[in-house]
């Protein structure tokens, strides 16, 4: 059974249609990447799974449950949208860190906002913030910045800043992550840290999508590569079909423009 | 008269000063707040009488506005501005205290009401600038952790948004120091209207020149206290 199935997701921005129709599933443990020329909706189709946005048709479920379906009545209220950003997490092109809070601030934030519904958080106040303190740290070290544990995003490179970022989407437990473009903000020289770190992410079978210009990481990293082209997956399949053998005229021009370069 | 004679005459009306000061910056900034938010509303029945009302105040000098709120609600009530309500309120307070000191309390509402007012459209529009200017993206940071819209206001964007809008805010909260001299427009006895009865009364012109010094001491104050602010703030980029 699919972790995620997306169904015939469809959005448009006034007259323009930017998702046509988009479905895909991913199993728990896998990585998708998602690779397409500018403009081919991947940005639209995260936020949509996110709910940044509010996809205008389609189904989307986690582990089998319906988080949004656009053919049930209502709609979705704040409650049920932050219920359902819980089941995901998502790492921001530029980062977007909180530029007043420290490394470990960072980290720590949600998840102490997030424990104060706790019904024992009351009793317990004290261990459970101790707890989450620790657990940060924890994912400070596995992003290899515990000497920054107490540094301030403007004091850090961007390369540290996504790393940081990526640990704080970790810190509420997502079941998926999702990335848009990790890396297309930073220098070249800093790209390698991010994709280390996701690269070690995926050993460890945290499932993940990924947008990406990265072609060679997308084909070392990925379960499953999909490729989008005006608002529908033009192709879909394993790295070595999409790479290596492409079908889809498309996907061949697109590829091609890369190696290229 | 000597020197601590004025002075102390001079304190007097000076307190009245600094009253109308501090209650109007504590009733001006959650209003102002208020403006803000409603100026921002996604709804046209909401933003629109706003932005109407905000150009409005912003557009009329505060002394023509003091005269509004002085005078309009008599007008309205039977049409005779010599029956002036605020003055009714100052005679029974006068009666109830027994004391001709406390013959300002009800004009002093109505000089409260029209610089709270003045004052929370200025701000409003600096809150609103303020806010505007956090990026969409910090915001959604804050929502896809999960946090709720409230959290993500006042957990990610308030700090954010007091810092970039302190050097503005302080230049308003500065001009609003000097502008409390306007209050003697319908006699409220603050430091200037004091003087300017010692130089009728007295003939004596200096105090009223002295009164420059009680001002530039308060402006210093408050200057200082808001760089403490700024500089309590400087340690993040926003
Ligand atoms: N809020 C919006 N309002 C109107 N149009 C939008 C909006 N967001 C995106 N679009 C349009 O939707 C289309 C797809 O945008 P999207 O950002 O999803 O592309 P992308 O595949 O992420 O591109 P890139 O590789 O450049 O990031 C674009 O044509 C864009 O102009
Ligand atoms: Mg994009």
């Amino acid at each position: 059974m699919a972790l995620l199935e997306v169904t015939d997701i469809t959005k448009s921005f006034g007259k323009t249609e930017v998702l046509k129709g988009i479905s895909f599933s991913l199993e728990k443990g896998n990585v998708l990447s998602i690779i397409g020329s500018s403009g081919s909706g991947k940005t639209t189709l995260l936020r949509c799974l996110n709910f940044l946005e509010e996809a205008d048709g389609g189904i989307i479920r986690v582990d089998n449950k319906v988080l949004f379906d656009s053919n049930t009545q209502h709609a979705l209220t704040d409650a049920e949208i932050r219920q359902n950003r819980l089941h995901f997490g998502l790492v921001f092109q530029n980062f977007n860190l909180f530029p007043q809070y420290s490394v470990l601030e960072n980290v720590c934030l949600a998840p102490k906002l997030h424990a104060k519904e706790r019904p024992d958080y009351k009793t317990n106040a004290k261990e459970i913030c101790d707890e989450i303190e620790a657990k940060a740290r924890k994912l400070i070290d596995d992003v290899g910045l515990s000497a920054k544990c107490d540094a301030y995003p403007c004091e850090l490179s961007g390369g540290q800043q996504q790393r940081v970022a990526i640990a704080r989407a970790l810190a509420m437990d997502p079941e998926i992550l999702f990335f848009d473009e990790p890396t297309s903000a930073l220098d070249p020289e800093l790209t390698g840290e991010i994709l280390r770190v996701i690269k070690e992410l995926a050993t460890r079978e945290m499932t993940m999508v990924i947008v990406t210009h990265e072609m060679q990481f997308a084909a070392e990293v990925s379960d499953q590569v999909i490729f989008m082209d005006d608002g529908v997956i033009a192709e879909q399949g394993t790295p070595d079909e999409v790479f290596v053998h492409p079908k889809n005229e498309r996907t061949k021009a697109f590829l091609s423009r890369y190696n290229n370069q | 008269m000597d020197f601590w004679t004025i002075t102390q005459e001079l304190l007097q009306g000076f307190g009245i000063t600094c009253l109308l000061f501090a209650m109007t910056l504590i009733l001006a900034i959650p209003l102002g707040l208020l403006f803000a938010f409603c100026s921002m509303s996604k709804f046209s029945v909401i933003k629109v009488p706003t932005k109407i009302f905000i150009w409005i105040i912003r557009g009329i000098p505060l002394m023509l506005f003091i005269f509004v709120i002085y005078y309009l609600p008599s007008l309205l009530a039977d049409g005779n501005a010599a029956l002036n309500i605020f003055n009714t309120i100052d005679l029974k307070m006068t009666m109830a205290a027994g004391s001709r000191e406390l013959l300002w309390q009800g004009r002093f509402l109505a000089v409260l009401i029209a610089f709270v007012i003045n004052y929370a459209c200025y701000f409003s529009e600096i809150f609103r600038g303020g806010i505007e200017s956090v990026s969409q993206g910090q915001y959604e940071a804050g929502y896809v952790l999960g946090m709720t819209k409230s959290q993500v206001f006042f957990k990610v964007v308030l700090k954010q948004v007091i810092k970039r809008i302190v050097p503005a805010l302080s230049n308003e909260i500065i001009t609003l120091v000097k502008d409390t001299a306007l209050a003697n427009a319908i006699a409220i006895p603050e430091i200037i209207k004091c003087a300017k009865d010692m130089a009728s009364s007295q003939a004596l012109i200096w105090p009223l020149f002295y009164t420059a010094v009680f001002y530039l001491l308060f402006v210093g104050i408050v200057t200082v206290l808001l760089s403490r602010v700024e500089k309590k703030l400087s340690y993040f980029k926003a």
